[in-house]
């Protein structure tokens, strides 16, 4: 039983990695209608940044912030810079964008920081969390700053302006406009938000997956997975789709036999197919029903 | 509304404005490339054959996505893990079964038929993103598939399998790179011919109507379930015959050559050589070889992100790759006939 405990509590502590990941993805989804393959590698770059200000001295929480910052601003630049002029392109187009970045980002990565594998610190530490041998402080510390994330989240998108504009201009874009949103901005919005939501998620992991150019690939894999079963147009589901993944990972990983570490990949890949042949709008997505 | 599709209804247009002799062009460059590639071996040095045949492999595996997303409208980022069951499955046969190489190809075709046309059934239910989505986690779990324990006795795990490099039959007198040059060309050829004519074929044109609209195909009686899935099936069979004349070119299959990597190359190769447009995979094909081994000249890590910056350039400037390039030039040629 205390196996089991254990199990699910470490899952919930990546589950959170994972939901801020599929956080991330579902917000540019509702913003563009597209899938940010380079989601992951957004992140790595930004936890990267946050990494060298703390080589040049400045304190974890300091880093942390300035790190922040400078991602919302990346996410717009990019945004404006590369994929507004993609907006009306084909699906096709947007995908090979997507792609490219990815390469672009990664690659550069490897020529600024190179790619042997780098400690990364925790500001949480890693002894057992309130003298119980379940979880480490970190873990705990992973959990607790996703929440304060989800609820800063949930009032913005509830209680402000802004966030109601947003969430305007995501479902209703024609209408959103006529009552005098300036939409395109809430989109770059959104990637901004998306890019500082996805490093928040690189730095948690980086202390447990280690720092390098390729240490994303695998979040990004469960985060999409977490999506897709919470629904991409569902950023709750997301959310709920990230925790119940990583659960999902970690007692797949202990109980059911020949399945180790070597198999999580293709477990998410199981898990994505399957809900999409299932159940294709997720747990909380809404049906899109398409006119004719 | 996909790329495919615009490409084609530009095709078609340009098609018109040419006028007939110029078509003539289209044959004449063909033959042209095929002298080419047939004399070329015998002027070369063994590296540069190698590289000649890497040409063709790629060519054939962005050949086989164009049919899949320039033919039926299907995307894919998975086509690495074709790749990869084709050569697993020729290195398998030709050192625990000791199969000659020739007749692992088919077997290769088939074995990834079956593969192609399974994945294509929940495929089915997806498109657009979605596709794209599940075919990337194929693509990404593929390496560590291949790693799995209890497959190990027959994949060699993750170091792989070393496949010995057939010597030219019938005491021809050539190298083993060229007998295999001349081997691939001749299997390339072959089924680009078949690929030409299974796009013209009633096949083919189901293809193209579920790909411009899939509610129209299948009120005019096309089985859109059946030529999803087969289109899936046959890109799969073909890439993965590229996958398996790729493991006897490079004498070694790894698990980990067959990364997402591969995958993002052969679409970038077909976004460069112009979706929907087959005489383009060859140029795709050579982009995805020559430009990354000139940026890792530069610096080491810098392929990729030439790599991506050219793909942005592409996206941008000449959306239809090299296939608008072409029609261009087509165009000027005709241009100048009149004068």
């Amino acid at each position: 039983m205390e196996l089991f405990t254990n199990q699910v509590l470490a899952g919930i502590a990546t589950g959170a990695i994972y939901a801020c990941m599929a956080l991330a993805v579902v917000m540019i989804y509702q913003a563009i209608d597209h899938l940010n393959f380079a989601q992951g590698e957004m992140a790595m770059f930004s936890t990267f940044i946050s990494w060298q200000l703390m080589q040049w001295g400045i304190p974890y929480w300091a880093a942390f912030v300035i790190t922040l910052a400078l991602s919302f601003v990346g996410g717009i630049a990019i945004e404006r810079i590369l994929f507004k002029p993609l907006a009306k392109a084909p699906v096709l187009t947007n995908v090979a964008g997507f792609i490219a970045l990815f390469a672009i980002i990664n690659s550069s990565a490897g020529l600024i920081w190179d790619f042997t594998i780098k400690q990364y610190p925790t500001p949480f530490g890693s002894s057992p969390f309130l003298g119980s041998q379940l979880i480490s402080t970190h873990q705990a510390g992973m959990i607790g700053v996703t929440v304060l994330l989800l609820l800063g989240l949930y009032f913005f998108f509830q209680y402000t302006k802004i966030g109601l504009a947003m969430r305007a201009a995501a479902s209703v874009p024609e209408s959103a406009r006529l009552v005098g949103i300036n939409t395109s901005w809430m989109i770059a919005l959104g990637w901004g938000m998306a890019t500082a939501i996805g490093s928040i998620a690189g730095m948690l992991i980086a202390p447990v997956v280690f720092l390098e150019p390729n240490m994303m690939g695998g979040v990004l894999i469960y985060g999409f997975a977490a999506a897709v079963l919470g629904g991409l147009t569902s950023p709750f589901g997301a959310v709920v789709g990230g925790f119940l993944v990583g659960v999902f990972e970690n007692l797949a990983g202990t109980y059911i036999p020949g399945v180790g570490n070597e198999l999580k990949l293709p477990i998410a890949l199981a898990l994505i197919i399957s809900v999409l042949v299932v159940k294709p709008a997720g747990l909380f997505g809404r049906h899109i029903v398409k006119r004719v | 509304m996909s790329a495919a599709e615009e490409v084609v209804a530009e095709g078609h247009q340009a098609v018109e404005a040419v006028p007939k002799r110029a078509m003539t062009l289209g044959t004449g460059t063909s033959l042209v490339v095929l002298a080419a590639l047939i004399i070329m071996p015998v002027f070369v040095k063994n590296f540069i054959i190698f590289q000649m045949t890497m040409l063709l492999i790629y060519g054939l595996a962005v050949l086989a996505l164009n049919i899949l997303t320039g033919g039926s409208g299907q995307f894919s980022l998975g086509q690495s893990a074709f790749y990869a069951v084709g050569a697993y499955t020729t290195a398998v046969l030709m050192e625990h079964f000791n199969v000659n190489y020739a007749l692992t190809l088919p077997v290769a075709g088939v074995v990834c038929f079956a593969f192609g046309f399974l994945f294509g059934q929940p495929a089915l239910r997806l498109s657009g993103v979605y596709l794209a989505l599940a075919t990337f986690a194929l693509a990404t779990a593929m390496p560590q598939l291949l790693k799995l324990n209890f497959l190990e006795h027959w994949t060699g795990g993750v170091q792989g399998l070393v496949v010995t490099k057939p010597d030219a039959p019938f005491g021809l007198p050539m190298s083993q790179d060229m007998w295999l040059y001349y081997f691939s060309l001749a299997v390339v050829l072959a089924i680009y011919i078949f690929s030409v004519n299974l796009l013209r074929s009633r096949s083919g044109r189901a293809f193209m109507a579920i790909r411009d609209n899939e509610i129209a195909a299948s009120a005019m009686g096309v089985d859109v379930a059946l030529y999803k899935t087969l289109a899936f099936g046959v890109s799969a069979a073909i890439t993965g015959i590229a996958g398996s004349l790729g493991a006897i070119a490079v004498q070694f299959v790894a698990p980990d050559s067959y990364t997402i990597t591969l995958a993002i190359s052969l679409f970038l190769g077909m976004v460069v050589g112009g979706v929907g447009w087959l005489p383009g995979s060859i140029v795709g094909a050579a982009f995805i070889i020559f430009v990354p081994n000139m940026a890792e000249g530069i610096s080491k890590g810098l392929s990729g992100a030439v790599f991506g910056v050219l793909l942005f350039l592409v996206i941008y400037l000449v959306p239809h790759g090299a296939r608008q390039i072409a029609i261009l030039g087509q165009q000027l040629v005709g241009r100048l006939r009149k004068n």
